[in-house]
């Protein structure tokens, strides 16, 4: 980063079926943490604007198309032309960590991925599958970053933008045909009030059967993460996560989930989660308010036999 | 049609990481190893493509590091890749994204495939970089995320997972380069026959000191645990004592167990 003037960023937007989306506001928080000028850059529509009264570099979603990587990457680079940003700031989405670093590598500038913290030097990221933390520290002036979803508080300061427009006659390596919706989810798992939740720490296809006992017993739903939906488990409409149902049962019981960060996004808000886990380390402990540190299949049989009596003594 | 497809070897995710010496890694002594899992997707998808093109396609498996990553290559080789490469690195795990990148494109420019394969990211490091900037030096166009693969007549309709399960749906022609997603197939089993095939394959060594180097672009300066929130209680200790105390617990919660 540049010494002496105020910090510049340039955040990158999103903009996805017509609309603008809600992390856009999660940029403009991380910037305001930062303490940065900002100015945003998106591909959208002069009807969708960001409430925001910043300086906006804006193309036309219609003309370049919502996703259409290779002239959305010339667009950013006008836009970081014209504003030399110290940082340029993406949403580590599906958009982001497929756009970022073809700009990085365009400027031939550093990228830090998924930051979920500043530190006193750098960025903190996490690796190992949520488990630990590195510090990153760009070694250019420049640098690409890409914030972690929901872990910056989004700030919506209100205003209009300042526009821009900024066309490009870049050509394209792919035609985008278009979206195919989420499968039909045959399960709301947003409305049930207690979820038991298998991950990948259950061992076996096998031991499902305790998951859905106990639910049962619980009067709840059963809930999966995403490995155990990929290896075929349990069926895709109950994986709960960043990419399958957003869930706040007042109950969640988390059963041989580590809690990679895409599980806890959606989970983390729910009322109570008791989390049956063999591994202290493990991140679903950041969530818990209950760990247990016991073997999940033995402690889900040993549950289900005590269940079983109350209900026959009752 | 030649196809490459690169895999990383990483450790156990339920592993205990411990910081090596100086600090800015893991310390490698007493982990298991195997294949990114998003790479065995990546290799999944090259065979069923080769599969679907009578056998035609040439696979080739690329992986970079010490010699504990031919344990990976040997693996895609009982899967039925044809070839391996091992560019031996042995300080593999010091390199940013950037310099990986250049080394992959080094060798895959040298040799030009018409589609290369891998993960959208590793289970170690997750910066979801390494394969859009070899990507970007080889000047091929890259598709991320990728849930969904068809081939038919030359023309790759590909599926990309956005958030929500909501899915991009995109068209093009080789030379591509995708990242693969988690889903997108169910990698086979080697056989035992293709475990003894494979025996007999070849795997090239290229040292990484004949590549061209390229300085890093980012430095890690810290590895560490995540600071502990820790609101929460842990309970430990014999089974059905941990049991009668979650009993407990439940019936404060759960209006089920409240009978």
């Amino acid at each position: 980063m540049r010494s002496g003037a105020a910090m510049k960023v340039l955040l990158i937007g999103e903009f996805r079926e017509g609309k603008l989306l809600d992390s856009t506001y999660e940029l403009i928080g991380f910037a305001a943490l930062l303490g940065a000028d900002m100015a945003m850059f998106l591909v959208g529509s002069d009807y969708r604007l960001p409430d925001w009264g910043g300086r906006l570099y804006l193309a036309d979603a219609g003309k370049y198309g919502e996703y259409n990587p290779d002239l959305h990457k010339e667009l950013i680079l006008a836009a970081v032309r014209q504003e030399q940003p110290d940082y340029i700031v993406f949403s580590h989405s599906s958009y982001g960590w497929d756009l970022a670093p073809r700009v990085a590598a365009s400027l031939r500038i550093a990228q830090v991925s998924e930051v979920v913290a500043l530190a006193v030097e750098g960025f903190e990221v996490g690796c190992c599958n949520s488990r630990m933390r590195r510090t990153v520290k760009p070694a250019t002036v420049q640098a690409v970053l890409t914030i972690q979803a929901g872990t910056f508080a989004p700030l919506k300061p209100g205003g209009t933008p300042q526009v821009e427009q900024l066309e490009t006659t870049g050509k394209s390596g792919l035609e985008f045909v278009g979206y195919e919706p989420a499968e039909m989810k045959e399960v709301d798992l947003g409305r049930a009030e207690v979820i038991v939740s298998a991950g990948r720490g259950v061992g076996k296809k096998e031991n499902i059967t305790l998951i859905t006992a106990l639910a049962k017993a619980l009067g709840g739903e059963v809930g999966a993460t995403r490995p155990v939906v990929d290896a075929g488990w349990i069926e895709h409409s109950r994986q709960v996560g960043a990419t399958g149902q957003t869930v706040a049962p007042g109950l969640y019981l988390a059963c041989g989930i580590s809690g990679a960060i895409q599980h806890l996004a959606g989970m983390k808000k729910s009322g109570f989660i008791i989390a049956i886990n063999k591994d202290r380390d493990a991140p679903i402990g950041e969530v818990a308010d209950v760990l247990v540190l016991a073997d999940v299949v033995q402690l889900l049989q040993a549950l289900i036999d005590r269940l079983k009596k109350t209900t026959a003594s009752s | 049609m030649k196809i490459l497809v690169c895999v990383k070897q990483v450790p156990d995710m339920d592993s205990r990481f411990r910081p090596n010496a100086a600090g800015v890694w893991f310390d490698e002594a007493d982990l298991d190893w195997r294949i990114n899992e998003y790479d065995e997707y990546a290799v999944e998808q090259a065979l069923q493509l080769k599969e679907q093109l009578w056998e035609a396609p040439e696979v080739t498996i690329l992986s970079i590091g010490p010699d504990r990553v031919l344990e990976v290559i040997r693996k895609a080789l009982a899967m039925g890749c044809d070839r391996g490469v091992h560019i031996l690195d042995p300080e593999i795990s010091m390199k940013d994204p950037w310099q990986v990148a250049g080394i992959i494109a080094t060798y895959a420019g040298e040799e030009g495939f018409d589609l290369v394969f891998t993960g959208m990211q590793s289970q170690d490091r997750g910066s979801a970089q390494v394969g859009v900037l070899a990507a970007e030096m080889l000047g091929i166009p890259c598709v991320t995320t990728l849930v969904g693969f068809s081939f038919d007549d030359g023309v790759i309709t590909a599926r990309r997972e956005l958030e929500g399960g909501t899915r991009g749906v995109v068209r093009l022609s080789p030379p591509v380069f995708f990242t693969c997603q988690s889903g997108l197939n169910f990698p086979r089993y080697p056989t035992l026959p293709n475990i003894l095939k494979s025996k007999k394959k070849e795997i090239r060594t290229i040292q990484v000191e004949d590549l061209p180097a390229s300085a890093p672009l980012s430095v890690t300066t810290g590895f560490y645990p995540p600071a502990k929130k820790g609101s929460g209680i842990v309970l430990e200790g014999e089974l059905n004592g941990l049991a009668d105390r979650l009993m407990e617990i439940l019936r404060g919660k759960c209006a089920a167990v409240r009978l």
